[in-house]
């Protein structure tokens, strides 16, 4: 399992021709305590960029987009009645929706870990 | 009364809310739209009854096609959002009459705006495209020009002046060039027209449709005290789609209503309100006018944009000014200043403690933890002073890491609310406190 990030602040984890997707921690940091989340409901498909999921918090509404083009398998349902959990544990139990990929190649256009997190410091 | 008395509203101190335009109601236009001529009318009245009201609407309208330098005015809409969608409206219709509707569905929105250009935008059936801000806090013409170039279904942009970050869009008349150029319509945001009234038109500019919010820069009741009022000028391009219904003075002096889509309105988009807008906001706002002139409101944007850099200059050793160089209407502070723990809220709730109302805070999203100080034009500089003393010990405090803020306010009525539990679980229904009844009687 790989995984890759955006300058919009979204991971990616890739196993196979699923990914999992959500906000990294530096996202949920910035944006404070998160009181909203709408995930994509599972068939969904989005082209790579596309605004994909909504996450509010006490400071701002923000649009999640697609890291990558593809069909949502699952949303993150819990998120619903436990929005805090986008803070507690972003990169885990804190997942958005999962992906199956359209274009794999698509990936080579992200970061990796180190490379988010050089962006991040020069932010 | 004692409720009252814990209230906060303009007339007991500054309201620096920026982007809001918090202006002082001046009492004497309460007085003239509580005349019975005004307050004591009905809208389905007949016409020949009415021929002063109408006359008011129709004097109103000149006013602010003089002050925009557009042909054209939509009175009706009632705020802000209803103006921007009244414009949108009119150049989606523009684009049915060009048989381009289908094709032309992008609309350019900067990051920097404010969230209801977006929101009717896409109410309208557009996509919203955003252009980023380049490092002055202005649209980044490279951009621009990139999208501009890549696609021929551009519908138009939608555009604050001066934007949200309180700062004049130095290109933009070669932005409503390119947009022309590019077969799109230039809608303007109206918000901050009260930085420019008397300085700049607005249809000089190219611009084909603007709202002017009426609470804002003329001078009615804004926030809870509105209703708010968005008349919206439009065009040659544009206007002949403007929505009914409107006033006509006919040629023996008679004032009339024109409510149907057919003759002068027959390619009208439609009507957007019942009636015929917020009359007692038209009365309040040329109320305003007459008793400024156009010179007096060429002077009070002239203040409002000398207050605004007075702030920024007392404060810019203390705070981080979010971009260099003179703001217009409105100061906008980043939170790089603070210590790591402090943050924009802790400010924020802190000028509680001092007596004063907060700046709009974290808006725009662009600067991070932002401050938005306006301070409109009728402070005068000792209060100007009163005000930035206290934001800059609160300042200096918050650069030293202040634990204390963190709790603030602490002499408010109400201590700091847990926003987050309020949006998380937020408790809808008012239940009666368990009291016997024995008590109650």
């Amino acid at each position: 399992m790989t995984t890759y990030y955006t300058e919009d602040h979204e991971w990616i984890t890739v196993d196979g021709d699923v990914a999992t997707v959500g906000i990294t921690k530096y996202a949920a940091e910035q944006l404070g305590d998160v009181v909203f989340v709408e995930v994509p409901e599972a068939g969904a498909s989005f082209a790579k960029g596309d605004d994909m999921a909504v996450v509010e918090s006490v400071k701002a509404a923000s649009d999640v987009y697609a890291p990558v083009a593809g069909e949502v398998v699952e949303g993150n349902a819990a998120l619903a009645d436990a929005p805090e959990t986008v803070n507690e544990d972003p990169e885990g139990k804190g997942w958005f929706c999962k992906l199956k990929l359209v274009d794999a190649g698509e990936l080579g256009s992200l970061m990796n870990a180190d490379a988010y997190k050089a962006f991040c410091d020069g932010l | 009364m004692r409720l009252s008395q814990k209230n906060y509203a303009i007339d007991l101190g500054l309201f620096p809310l920026g982007s809001c335009t918090m202006k002082h109601n001046p009492r004497l236009n309460e007085k003239l739209a509580r005349l019975p001529g005004f307050a004591d009318i009905h809208p389905l009245q007949p016409q020949a009854t009415v021929q002063g009201a109408l006359e008011l609407i129709d004097e109103l309208a000149t006013w602010l096609k003089t002050l925009t330098g557009m042909p054209a005015v939509a009175m009706s809409p009632k705020a802000g959002a209803h103006g921007e969608f009244c414009g949108m409206m009119a150049i989606r219709q523009a684009l049915v009459a060009r048989g381009e509707a289908e094709t032309r569905k992008r609309v350019l929105v900067p990051a920097s705006a404010h969230g209801t250009n977006p929101a009717t935008a896409v109410q309208c059936g557009f996509i919203v495209d955003e252009i980023k801000a380049n490092a002055r806090g202005r649209v980044d013409m490279d951009e621009l020009k990139a999208k501009l170039e890549m696609s021929d279904d551009i519908a138009g942009i939608m555009l604050t002046n001066p934007n949200t970050c309180g700062l004049f869009e130095t290109d933009i008349k070669e932005i409503a060039d390119l947009i022309h150029a590019a077969g799109g319509y230039f809608y303007c945001d109206g918000a901050n027209f009260n930085a420019i009234v008397g300085r700049v038109r607005p249809g000089d500019l190219g611009v084909d449709a603007m709202h002017i919010n009426l609470h804002k820069t003329f001078s009615t009741p804004h926030g809870g005290g509105g209703p708010g009022s968005g008349p919206t000028v439009l065009s040659d391009a544009l206007a002949p789609y403007a929505p009914v219904p409107f006033v006509v003075k006919d040629e023996d002096g008679v004032f009339r209503l024109v409510e149907d889509m057919e003759g002068d309105a027959s390619e009208s988009f439609g009507r957007m309100v019942a009636f015929h807008g917020q009359m007692g906001m038209f009365v309040r706002a040329l109320t305003y006018m007459l008793s400024h002139g156009a010179d007096g409101l060429k002077q009070a944007s002239e203040d409002a944009v000398l207050n605004a850099n007075y702030i920024q200059a007392r404060l810019k050793s203390v705070m981080t000014p979010a971009f260099d160089g003179y703001c217009m209407h409105e100061a906008l502070f980043s939170d790089a200043f603070t210590a790591d723990g402090i943050e924009t809220i802790d400010i924020a709730k802190s000028l509680i403690d001092e007596g004063y109302h907060p700046m709009t805070m974290y808006f725009p999203l662009v600067v991070h933890g932002a401050m938005l100080i306006e301070p409109t034009e009728s402070e005068s500089k000792a209060e100007l002073d009163r005000f930035c003393d206290s934001l800059e010990a609160i300042a200096r405090r918050a650069a030293q890491g202040d634990e204390t803020m963190k709790g603030a306010p602490y002499l408010a009525p109400m201590r700091r609310l847990d926003e987050t539990q309020a949006a998380r679980k937020p408790v809808l229904k008012w239940t009666p406190p368990e009291t016997s009844s024995v008590a109650a009687e």
